[in-house]
């Protein structure tokens, strides 16, 4: 399995080392010509949105990767990486990817002094742990979007068919159940039993610490 | 400052690798440097070149004009207070800025102590010339490490001697013996877990990017292969003939630095560069500020 992460700025190394853990190989999408490597998941990471958005336009990234996503390649977008597959930000004009079927809110919970961790309940997961850095939140989720995580209200996880957002950064903690979420998501659309291959990944995982 | 505290704080430097943050002294330059793909700015009123022109005591930047450049962008801002000037870091923090960078660019106002910064909950960045700086602020609370290089200059040769000195004191350090790190944490004049924490980890426990006298998308790339994590650009930008373009090419640049192919694309038509002062030619080394 290959996942591309998109390294053009932000804490892409933190997926780096989450994925190697879970005995994943990836490798860093930094212009045009990467994308020409096959990819069998893509993740987006945390970092500026606005930054980000910038240099997959100028970079000619912008066109090729919403077409591979509307095509059905997993991507798994955290925090900035949200933002980027938002179709509508409340309170931004800039729009970047848009694949997602949500509204977003940028810096929803104000600046760094906003910045806050927290453990709550992921779908199917349990209760894990949650760091939220200058976050957005979900205002809003279309039809076919299911919310996957909560706090005080506020939606923080969701899914549409191949494509699973955070708005917190599960790369920054040791807890490595939604990184392997999103490799089930991959096993799924490849055909292979996501039980079984979990449980591969599980004991080739080294010692996991709490956040 | 709580633990969990301080790792938010560590987090967010981390959000910021692999970008560029950019000195700005208005809204509209803030606003340029978004547009260009900056990944935060400094707020300041006067950029280090100017600071250097001018002569006099350099102070914190009016509140005022620091908010109206946080109204204007929606990237993170820093601000700068003097070294070991905790009124002004309280005021900054009063006003929710997203970084303090406790910085030799200003007057110091302490000849002997920092801040001590772990008593913040906003994030605090520090220069630093070698690893026995770097680590003695991070002691001190300093979520992010720069280079000091020599600001205001333009010339890249002090960012390049402080990387490469901090580098080469990391690898040293990686390759000791454990019993031989009690006598480095000595020498270093740093504290044994930080220096132990580096022994293990080839690497400081925080964000280090570089700074001072970057002025080309070039610079920048150097700054990446030396080890850099990210880049500040102060007055190499908007000193320069096309502030715009400069911007951007330096923000690909950070991105696809050991691309030369595209750096050589990136550094056509950028206009003039910032005239620049070479290091023999100034009286006054900030670097050699705060200790």
């Amino acid at each position: 399995m290959q996942i591309g992460i998109l390294a053009v700025q932000g804490a892409f190394l933190e997926h780096e080392q989450m994925l190697s853990r879970l005995g994943a190989s990836c490798f860093e999408i930094r212009q045009k010509s990467d994308l020409t490597r096959p990819m069998d998941g893509l993740i987006l990471p945390g970092g500026e949105s606005t930054a980000q958005g910038k240099l997959l336009r100028d970079l000619g990234m912008l066109r090729p990767l919403q077409e591979q996503i509307e095509k059905g390649l997993p991507v798994f977008g955290t925090c900035a990486g949200l933002l980027l597959l938002a179709k509508e930000i409340q309170n931004d004009t800039r729009r970047h990817l848009a694949t997602m079927d949500m509204v977003a809110v940028r810096n929803a919970y104000g600046r760094q002094l906003g910045s806050f961790s927290a453990e709550a309940a992921f779908d199917g997961l349990g209760t894990i742990p949650m760091t939220f850095i200058r976050a957005p939140y979900i205002e809003s989720v279309g039809a076919g979007v299911r919310v996957l995580a909560v706090v005080e209200d506020r939606i923080v996880a969701a899914r549409q068919g191949n494509q699973l957002v955070t708005a917190f950064h599960p790369e920054l903690c040791s807890d490595p159940r939604v990184h392997r979420y999103f490799l089930d998501m991959i096993r799924a659309r490849q055909g292979v039993g996501c039980h079984a291959a979990s449980l591969v990944f599980e004991s080739s995982e080294k010692a996991c610490y709490p956040c | 400052m709580g633990s969990n505290r301080w790792e938010l704080n560590r987090n967010l430097a981390q959000m910021l690798k692999g970008g560029v943050i950019m000195d700005v002294t208005t809204p509209e330059q803030a606003r340029i440097a978004e547009t260009a793909g900056a990944c935060a700015v400094m707020a300041l009123e006067r950029i280090p070149a100017d600071i250097r022109a001018a002569g006099g005591v350099s102070r914190m930047s009016d509140p005022k004009m620091i908010k109206g450049i946080q109204n204007a962008v929606s990237i993170p801002v820093m601000a700068k207070c003097r070294i070991g000037h905790f009124a002004e870091a309280q005021i900054l923090q009063a006003i929710e800025i997203d970084y303090i960078d406790e910085s030799e660019v200003l007057s110091p106002a302490d000849d002997r102590y920092h801040i001590d910064k772990t008593k913040f909950d906003v994030p605090f960045v520090c220069g630093a010339k070698d690893l026995g700086e770097a680590l003695r602020r991070i002691n001190e609370g300093a979520s992010m490490i720069r280079t000091k290089g020599e600001p205001g200059t333009g010339d890249v040769v002090q960012a390049v001697r402080h990387m490469r000195l901090m580098q080469t004191e990391i690898r040293r350090l990686v390759s000791m013996a454990e019993d031989e790190l009690f006598d480095a944490a000595k020498q270093l004049q740093a504290p044994y877990e930080l220096v132990l924490y580096v022994h293990e980890h080839g690497k400081l426990p925080v964000v280090n990017f570089a700074a001072g006298g970057v002025a080309t998308p070039a610079d920048a790339a150097l700054m990446m292969q030396l080890g850099a994590e990210g880049v500040f650009v102060g007055s190499g930008i908007f000193k320069s003939g096309n502030p715009e373009k400069r911007a951007a090419a330096i923000v690909k640049a950070v991105t696809n630095y050991q691309d030369a192919k595209m750096l050589a694309e990136l550094s056509e038509d950028l206009g003039e560069a910032m005239v620049g002062i070479n290091e023999q030619e100034i009286e006054l080394l900030m670097a050699e500020r705060g200790k």
